[in-house]
């Protein structure tokens, strides 16, 4: 029973761990201020649970576990609403997301590229075209 | 195992103030600054296991209280347009409006 409890609260904090560091590489390598808060708010929320829960199963006697619950909850109340609020205020203020621009582009190159794969696999099907 | 999530958070904080310090948006930092708090409340909890002593958490609530009420704060002065004020913002014509 001791090593079963144990053996979850290292599978805990280390998933925990885990969520930290891909929330900490997508706040550096996500293009946009909105998807940086997405994976901010997403990784945030399940890391800090899981980390917690890995503390309680840690030492299971007393207050100790209900502060950590009170920890746990103060997380889960906060955290959302500082991404909402985050998220609100920056629309309000006029920033807005890097989509638009972009999403064209990708749609305009998909349709000429796709026209372009037909042309060439109608012509001339195994020669790879000459400039990348 | 404590001390290896401890060393992920420690790592996570450095990225958070790297995007911080470098965040081309005011609220690219603010989210930066949101993100540190939160790791740090986690930050202080494992600290406390690893040196054994649990009274660490009331430290760690209380930071979590200040950090929602610092990130709120920030947010409310970024509502109310003195962050980016324009110079076309101040129009004279809204006192006449208000006398009617």
């Amino acid at each position: 029973m001791d090593t079963a409890i144990s053996i979850s609260s290292a599978f805990c904090l280390l998933l925990g761990s885990f969520l930290c560091l891909t929330g900490g590489i997508g706040i550096l390598r996500f293009p946009d201020f909105y998807t940086r808060m997405h994976a901010v708010g997403v990784s945030d929320t399940s890391a800090a649970g899981m980390i917690l829960i890995g503390l309680m199963l840690q030492n299971p006697d007393g207050i100790v576990i209900v502060k950590l619950v009170m920890i746990l909850l103060m997380l889960l109340f906060i955290n959302p609403t500082a991404s909402h609020a985050l998220a609100q205020a920056a629309m309000n203020n006029g920033l807005m997301p890097l989509l638009d621009k972009q999403v064209l582009d990708r749609k305009e190159n998909d349709h000429n590229g796709q026209n372009e794969a037909a042309l060439d696999k109608t012509k001339n099907e195994g020669i790879k075209p000459s400039n990348p | 195992m404590l001390i290896a999530a401890t060393i992920a958070i420690f790592v996570v904080m450095i990225l958070a103030i790297i995007r911080g310090v470098v965040g081309p948006t005011l609220y690219d930092r603010i989210l930066a600054v949101n993100m540190f708090g939160t790791k740090t409340v986690l930050f202080i909890a494992l600290l406390g296991f690893v040196m054994g002593r649990p009274e660490f958490l009331d430290i760690a609530m209380v930071y979590a209280l200040i950090n929602f009420v610092s990130v709120i704060g920030v947010l409310h002065f970024s509502d109310s347009s003195v962050f980016q004020r324009r110079p076309q913002d101040s129009d004279p014509s809204a006192p006449a409006e208000k006398d009617c």
